[in-house]
């Protein structure tokens, strides 16, 4: 249970037995803490009675630097906050620049970004599928698994941004660059051979009784907890709150495509069905990425936007549904060519949050893959 | 739930499926890396024995795609490269850039006259992060990416630190590499030249009218 009471230490005490709490301090090297992140673990011989995340180590200054240069030149430090989602980061930080100034996406230029975002988000599902078996102590091989189909979609990256994972591929307006010949054949190829990879997968992990025994009924989320904590993301979902940014603000022209959110029944929601929630979100992604590709046109894909711009006093905010959660930019413009206030609202940092609440009361191997299922960055917890 | 243990086997047989499957279905079965997308001429030399032999490098022109970009270069228009450098050392890129990498200082003649060329031009490649925001607010197109990967060197202040004649590169190097970047914008040029003369005639048309027209008048006064 997620909010189990601690044990009653007097009633050991009385036992005769001297006992004390064990403090650990489990990171920041720690490879299973995704980078460097600290908890500092209070246990009861193997039970979690307390956690505190530490966390700060890879702190880049990233808000202030971007309010000391222009809008644009910001654009490839956002690359670097979730640096496995390059391409919905820029995505974010441009939706929320072009409310600035008010411009126009060009039709090819949308389904671009929408056939980029859903690659991307294959590629953060797959690998933190992979690092999430990794947790459990199958190590290396359904990893080395995920890379596999992840290097086919970097590839795509490479071939259209000119780099694997700092993409820096979306402009205020439009993308950078056209794909080049042939691309659009190729990411289809990849996609079509997507979903046997994923048969593969779910064949080998889904049914397999030590995930099964080590995921289901750990790190409980209920959903009031979820839903006042601000998670969002596939960690919501699996808490049985079908809510997804994707539907709800129907930002780029997703209100053309046809898809489905999966959640879960009941209301609460554990390791096993946020892993569970995505897979099955990487189908319905292949499922935008087939309409999405069927459905492109030839045109432009630059809008009428100076790369360097002073827009008018105001504010605005841009939001998706990055892979991980719902990735926000706000920007305070006030007639400079730098914005007055540039803040990040990511989605690992709020995810985080209910860390303890899920460890307390559980195993400290629990601890590792509750951590893992969580998702996060460090890049963009700390910024 | 199935017998326990079971997922072992299901594992083994993927496992026995991809080893045996990676003979006789080479497509779907080995791939990691995946170039069967580029043409034959276009394949990276050298891939599999890399580095051959010390101190070879791959060719100049190795590039990985079309929009590859690593680090950036000065483009001249060939001949001695400063007579015909295209950058005017605007500055802008030293101002645009994110991680602050260029430095660039103007040059000027013996009289003090500030002559449309850098007299120092460098770039940091410990600091620099191949985001190629130079490339894009750059108006005179002098600054471009350079796909050239082994920047690796033993000297890690100076080595480090790339002066304008290492980063000068011709025109003609630029369309090898990139050649339908470069065609663009080459294009992007001519065009850009043609609408300047075009505005410089029509201008210069418009004055010789004008100048004729004061002359008949004053010849129309002078009649009087």
């Amino acid at each position: 249970m997620s909010t189990a009471a601690a044990p009653n230490y007097e009633l050991i005490q009385q036992d005769g037995l001297e006992t004390n709490l064990l403090e650990v301090s489990m990171g920041p090297h720690h490879p299973s803490t995704h980078g460097v992140f600290r908890m500092d673990v209070k246990l009861d011989g193997e039970t979690v009675v307390d956690l505190r995340p530490v966390f700060g180590y890879l702190h880049r200054n990233h808000e202030k630097l971007a309010e000391n240069m222009s809008y644009l030149s910001s654009m490839p430090f956002t690359d670097r906050l979730d640096y496995f989602n390059s391409m919905t980061n820029n995505w974010a930080y441009a939706l929320a620049a072009e409310k600035l100034i008010e411009v126009e996406v060009p039709e090819r230029a949308e389904y671009l970004r929408v056939i980029m975002a859903e690659l991307t988000r294959l590629v953060n599902h797959v690998t933190l599928i992979g690092f999430f078996i990794n947790d459990l102590g199958a190590l290396g091989t359904p990893l080395l698994y995920a890379f596999r189909e992840r290097e086919k979609i970097l590839d795509l990256f490479e071939q259209a941004s000119g780099a694997r994972m700092m993409c820096n591929y979306f402009r205020f307006g439009g993308l950078r660059n056209d794909v080049p010949e042939g691309w659009l054949k190729r990411a289809g190829e990849v996609v079509d051979r997507f979903p046997y990879f994923l048969d593969e997968y779910e064949q080998l992990l889904c049914e397999n009784e030590i995930i099964l025994s080590r995921t289901q009924g750990v790190g409980n989320l209920p959903r009031e907890l979820a839903i006042s904590a601000g998670v969002t993301g596939p960690m919501l979902r699996a808490s049985g709150v079908a809510y997804d940014l994707r539907k709800v603000d129907q930002y780029g022209i997703y209100d053309r495509f046809k898809f489905r959110v999966p959640y879960t029944e009941g209301d609460t929601g554990d390791c096993y069905d946020r892993f569970m929630i995505r897979v099955l979100e990487m189908r319905e992604s292949i499922g935008i990425l087939k309409q999405a590709l069927a459905g492109i046109s030839e045109g432009e894909i630059m809008g009428n936007a100076p790369r360097v711009f002073k827009p008018k006093p105001a504010e605005s905010y841009g939001r998706i549904e990055g892979p991980k959660g719902e990735l926000g930019f706000y920007l305070i413009a006030d007639g400079t060519p730098k914005p007055y206030r540039y803040r990040v609202r990511p989605p690992s940092l709020i995810n985080l949050t209910v860390l303890r609440d899920m460890c307390l009361g559980g195993k400290i191997a629990d601890a590792v893959i509750i951590l893992g299922s969580i998702d996060i960055v460090l890049g963009e917890v700390d910024r | 739930m199935s017998i326990l243990g079971g997922g072992i086997f299901k594992g083994m047989a993927v496992t026995l499926r991809n080893f045996l499957g990676s003979y006789t279905n080479k497509k779907e079965r080995l791939p990691t890396i995946d170039y069967s997308w580029r043409a034959d001429g276009a394949l990276p030399q050298g891939i599999g024995d890399y580095p051959k032999e010390k101190g070879e490098q791959l060719s100049d022109t190795t590039t990985v795609t079309e929009y590859s970009r690593n680090f950036p270069m000065l483009l001249h228009d060939g001949g001695e490269p400063m007579d015909t450098v295209r950058c005017v050392a605007c500055q802008i890129c030293e101002r645009e850039c994110p991680p602050q990498c260029i430095y660039i200082e103007k040059d000027y003649d013996e009289n003090g006259k500030y002559i449309k060329r850098p007299a120092v031009f460098d770039i940091d490649v410990s600091v620099c992060m191949s985001c190629q925001i130079c490339v894009e607010v750059c108006p005179f197109d002098a600054i471009v990416m350079n796909s050239q990967f082994e920047l690796s060197t033993p000297d890690r202040f100076g080595g480090l630190l790339m002066r304008r004649d290492d980063l000068l590169k011709s025109n003609d190097y630029y369309h090898k590499i990139h050649p339908e970047e470069a065609a663009a914008r080459d294009a992007k040029i001519a065009a850009e030249k043609a609408a300047k003369e075009a505005k410089k005639k029509a201008a210069a048309e418009k004055a010789r009218a004008a100048a004729e027209k004061k002359a008949t008048e004053a010849a129309k006064e002078d009649a009087k």
